[in-house]
């Protein structure tokens, strides 16, 4: 019996329990208890959904469902799944740096690749990513007055693509081992002559499904945004989280092809014996290098877009005023997301290159810091002359605009050729990026969900709690890279398992502490979201406009309806919404309903996406027949469905009318709460305007409003 | 003398940067672990390096101090129940928008003025005078292989220079791409196969200073690591014949026994080796497509096998002036 033809190279050697009962050290037990924990949770999920009877429900109002609402939701659900693993993998990282000064630690070498590659590649295209594509599909529909995406069921494709990806990587904790080619892979050393062995084909595969995700998510954002808008939505009226979510789709446009044709090259490379990478043979991993950044570059602005826009909404939000500056904010963005292609080289000023090269390279990535320095100078402005309510998500802004310009202070000098010579690959460069992508990505979609969250699930998280986690998160975020930069400056590489510089040590162990608050704040967080949902009826804010909204999500129920809005609404201004609450005309019922078509639940995505999980498996493993048969079934999806004619349903007007006329009798019924009863069970969702409020002089500088 | 401006300038930054670790931190952490970093430039090349970092970062200043001074008092005043007035609707000014757009632009054109100077006089090919030491660097898994054209002999592991005298490090991989950097000397230049890649350098002072490569390369790259030890041209002439007297020779097939991954514990001495290695490793990866390499004569420095690379010329490494910029 020939078990390759059916198995490829998968032995059972290849479970990483076989380490531990070959070869029992510290490290394989870590190894194993990562992949004891990610099957006991797949275990524990499945229990769950069957005593539950969760089991149809989630197919047939989760998985088969093309609302944006809903695909979005999943999108933040994967996000935070591998957000848990990829930060205890990082707090690993830091336990075994601090412990291997005096020996060599508790992981090995090996270990340790493998987990710098996972924790990097999940941290980028399974957390970042769907995290703001997640929060892109929720917010930005409802933010321009749309019902759906353009197209619906292309988005539960992209997310059942990017969930393959999550998938395949998960199931490299327990079958085989992952790459330690770092989240970048660049050959030679990912070749296989230097990696032979599944890693890189994982790290391939994985890449390229959320890649292919990420480009069709693009396109069809790009598309919503510019069809979909609602009457009188001009562009330069559309809320700023939705121009950045037009420019990250651009970005995403372009950026993520380079990324595809990097990695099916490499994939060439490896399986079929090209050389486009490879040393000799007329292979150049230079080319790798200009692919590959060609692509990451862009995605630095791919990630940080849209979390500006989550911060401009925030700080107008929190601070209960315009924003200052939006066309200049909306120049500043569009600035960034051009000049992110102009960049890319910088991230190899050492490959030797002339200096006129670097040069202008560099040259380019300073003039980046224009349009950014006055976004974030835009953002302080809008400040002034508000009223600042010291929210959580408010908390994260104050909180970014510190960090994030220190960020950016060693971002230009990572920009001059002569310093990055020097800390180039060392931890100053990885101090500089996590700068970046945690106060500016990652806490601007932990800011999102404080803020979206009563939008989303018709209750406002724990305030308490919130502030809790936050205050364990920055600190932590500081103590746990702020010395990297200096750990850098002295010379301590990137990626190394151990040193024996007794210097390092003190350092290291601040880092550490900042891990431990890291994970402090994140089991906090996890806790604030257990705490909301059992209080939730005290927490309800069903009436949807628990923070004084300015934009149209605002304006409907939370949760909205599958069809968003009952009907269309008409924009003549920005900020629509805060508008309509100003002059007393928000609330009011539309003259007429009609009749909504919404698209049908369809099993089309989750199942190309179970096939493409199981096509990439089987190159992983060189199982032919699997990576046959999935490819042909992927397609026989498509094709299957070119043919299904009966694709929507229609609610009637009646259904609508009623539950929107239900809604607005309630919103009118309620008084509208003040900003000093935000965070009490008062507040249901009916603001009063601070605007209003103010013209009444309840505040002392009510008079001063007078004056102006 | 340019050199010792600038040696000026880093002491003066040496404090800087100790008075920076004391601040940031508390008192209790060290401040004087800078061996094998550029904090403590034992070169004109690593010096300007650091006060260039120095430059940008004090220039940088002028939009970090405005951010952290006014943020807690817009914040103090406008925050809810503050004193500052509510202005719902105001949303531009032009005397800010001016001002805003106007100094990160004028810090842009001061910091890349700062930049192209910088990156023209510290561009790693650009020798540093006349009558460079010529050093054949061959990245290897997990070691580097030193040879001396010059002297005749060789090292694992141990790059011997004298002090004072302009060297010349030309590099190549016989292995992956590997980036090669002696922080006290100067920065990172890749070493990638097949290609030519350059790093000048000098030292001003004797010593052992750490040399490592940053890129990571498989299981022993933590510990892939080299000696840098500056002596006097005196001393070092006398290494030069000790060596010679002493040690093997290495031919092509004890090159062939070196290509294995290993860690190196201590330094090997070869007291000669086959003239034209380090261009044999070089045309190993691209059979029949070098004649000889040489200098890269292309634009782009680094030395691609392929058409581009052919007709570079065997020129001796004096004629730095592959660039119109490395000319001045």
């Amino acid at each position: 019996m020939n078990w390759e033809l059916i198995f490829g190279q998968i032995k059972w050697t290849s479970f990483v329990f076989a380490g531990m009962i070959e070869n029992p050290s510290l490290s394989e037990a870590i190894a194993s208890g990562a992949g004891s924990i990610a099957v006991l949770g797949a275990l524990a999920t499945v229990i769950l959904l069957t005593v539950k009877g969760w089991w149809v429900p989630l197919w047939r109002d989760w998985l088969t469902s093309v609302d944006h609402k809903k695909v979005g939701i999943m999108y933040i659900a994967i996000a935070l799944v591998m957000f848990a693993r990829a930060v205890i993998e990082a707090a690993l990282m830091r336990a075994q740096q601090l412990a291997a000064t005096e020996g060599a630690g508790f992981l090995s070498a090996d270990h340790f690749g493998q987990l710098f590659s996972t924790h990097g590649t999940i941290m980028i295209f399974f957390v970042a990513m769907p995290f703001i594509t997640g929060l892109m599909n929720y917010v930005m529909p409802l933010q321009i007055g749309a019902r759906d995406v353009s197209f619906p069921l292309l988005n539960a494709i992209s997310l059942m693509l990017t969930m393959a990806g999550a998938i395949l990587i998960m199931v490299s904790l327990v079958v085989g081992q992952f790459s330690t080619g770092g989240w970048s892979a660049y050959p030679p050393f990912t070749g296989i002559e230097f990696s032979p062995g599944e890693g890189v084909d994982y790290w391939i595969w994985a890449v390229s499904l959320g890649s292919i995700g990420s480009t069709l998510t693009g396109l069809n954002f790009a598309v919503t945004i510019y069809k979909k808008r609602c009457p009188g939505m001009s562009l330069f009226r559309m809320p700023l989280f939705t121009w950045t979510t037009l420019c990250t789709s651009i970005l995403m446009i372009f950026a993520m092809a380079p990324l595809t044709a990097a990695t099916i090259m490499l994939a060439l490379d490896r399986y079929a014996g090209f050389h486009f990478f490879t040393n000799g043979d007329g292979g150049n991993m230079m080319n790798y290098a200009n692919l590959f950044w060609l692509f990451g570059h862009p995605e630095v602005y791919i990630l940080i877009l849209p979390a500006f826009g989550v911060w401009s909404e925030v700080v107008a939000t929190f601070s209960a005023k315009r924003i200052y500056g939006y066309t200049s904010l909306v120049y500043a963005t569009m600035c960034i997301a051009v000049l992110s292609f102009a960049v890319w080289l910088h991230h190899f000023f050492t490959m030797g290159q002339s200096a006129n090269v670097n040069a202008i390279f560099g040259i380019a990535t300073m003039i980046i810091g224009v349009p950014t320095g006055v976004k974030v100078y835009d953002w302080l402005l809008t400040m002034v002359g508000g009223r600042i309510r010291f929210s959580t998500p408010m908390l994260y802004h104050i909180n970014f605009l510190l960090t994030f310009i220190l960020g950016g202070m060693t971002g230009v000098l990572l920009a001059n050729p002569g310093v990055d010579f020097q800390v180039h690959n060392t931890l100053f460069l990885v101090a500089h990026f996590h700068n970046m992508i945690i106060p500016g990505v990652l806490f601007g979609m932990f800011a999102a969900v404080q803020f979206w969250f009563p939008k989303v699930f018709g209750f406002r998280l724990h305030e308490g709690l919130g502030r809790a986690s936050f205050w364990c998160f920055a600190p932590g975020f500081l103590l746990a890279f702020f010395p990297l930069y200096w750990l850098g400056m002295m010379g301590a590489t990137r990626r190394t398992y151990m040193w024996s510089n007794p210097d390092y040590v003190p350092w290291l162990a601040l880092a550490m502490l900042g891990a431990g608050l890291i994970l402090a704040g994140f089991a906090l967080m996890v806790t604030q979201i257990v705490v909301s949902v059992r209080q939730r009826a005290q927490l309800a804010a069903p009436l949807g406009d628990p923070w004084d909204g300015r934009a149209l999500e605002w304006s409907i129920p939370s949760p909205p309806p599958s069809w968003n809005f009952a009907v269309l609404p008409q924009v003549s201004s920005q900020d629509p919404f805060y508008e309509a609450k100003k002059a007393g005309i928000a609330y009011r019922s539309p003259a007429a309903y009609e009749d909504i078509e919404v698209p049908r639940n369809t099993a089309t995505a989750p199942l190309i996406g179970l096939f493409a999980c199981a096509w990439a498996f089987g190159l992983v493993w060189h199982i032919w027949w699997l990576a046959i048969v999935s490819f042909v079934l992927i397609w026989a999806v498509v094709i299957a469905r070119s043919f299904a004619t009966d694709t929507e349903e229609t609610i009637p007007a009646a259904t609508v009318k009623a539950l929107n006329e239900a809604f607005l009798a309630a919103a009118r019924a309620t008084p509208g709460v003040t900003r000093d009863r935000e965070m009490t069970s008062d507040n249901k969702g009916r603001a009063h305007p601070e605007a209003l409020e103010g013209r009444a002089g309840t505040l002392a500088s009510g008079t001063a409003v007078e004056a102006l | 003398m340019a050199r010792n401006s600038r040696k000026g300038g880093s002491v003066t930054l040496r404090g800087r940067a100790g008075w920076l670790a004391v601040a940031i931190p508390g008192i209790a952490l060290p401040i004087t672990a800078y061996a094998g970093s550029f904090l403590e430039p034992a070169g004109p090349v690593a010096a300007g390096q650091l006060s260039h970092f120095g430059v940008i970062s004090g220039l940088m200043l002028i939009v970090i101090v405005p951010m952290f001074v006014a943020l807690p008092i817009v914040l103090w005043r406008y925050r809810r129940g503050g004193a500052g007035a509510y202005r719902p609707d105001w949303e531009f000014n032009w005397g800010l928008e001016l001002l805003i757009w106007g100094v990160p632009v004028a810090l842009v054109v001061a910091l890349g003025t700062a930049l192209w100077r910088q990156t023209i006089t510290g561009d790693p090919y650009r020798a540093l005078g006349p009558d460079p030491l010529v050093v054949e660097v061959v990245a290897l898994d997990w070691k580097f292989l030193f040879l001396y054209p010059e002297q005749g002999v060789a090292t694992l592991d141990l790059l011997a220079l004298p002090e004072g005298r302009p060297v010349t490090l030309k590099l190549t991989s016989g292995t992956v791409m590997q980036s090669f950097i002696i922080p006290q000397l100067a920065g990172q230049i890749y070493a990638m196969a097949g290609m030519q890649t350059q790093l000048n350098l000098v030292a001003d002072r004797t010593g052992d200073f750490t040399g490592r490569n940053t890129q990571y390369n498989g299981l022993g790259f933590a510990t892939q690591s080299f000696t840098t030890r500056v002596m006097s041209p005196d001393a070092f002439e006398g290494w030069v014949a000790a060596t010679k007297a002493q040690g093997t020779a290495l031919d092509a097939a004890g090159y062939a026994k070196l290509l294995p991954s290993s860690v190196v514990n201590a330094p090997v001495l070869y007291s000669q080796f086959t003239p034209g290695l380090f261009d044999q490793v070089m045309a190993g990866f691209a059979p029949g497509m070098f004649q000889h390499h040489g200098h890269a004569a292309m634009p782009g420095h680094a030395a691609m096998p392929g058409p581009a690379a052919m007709p570079a010329p065997p020129a001796p490494h004096q004629g730095h002036d592959h660039t119109p910029e490395a000319a001045q």
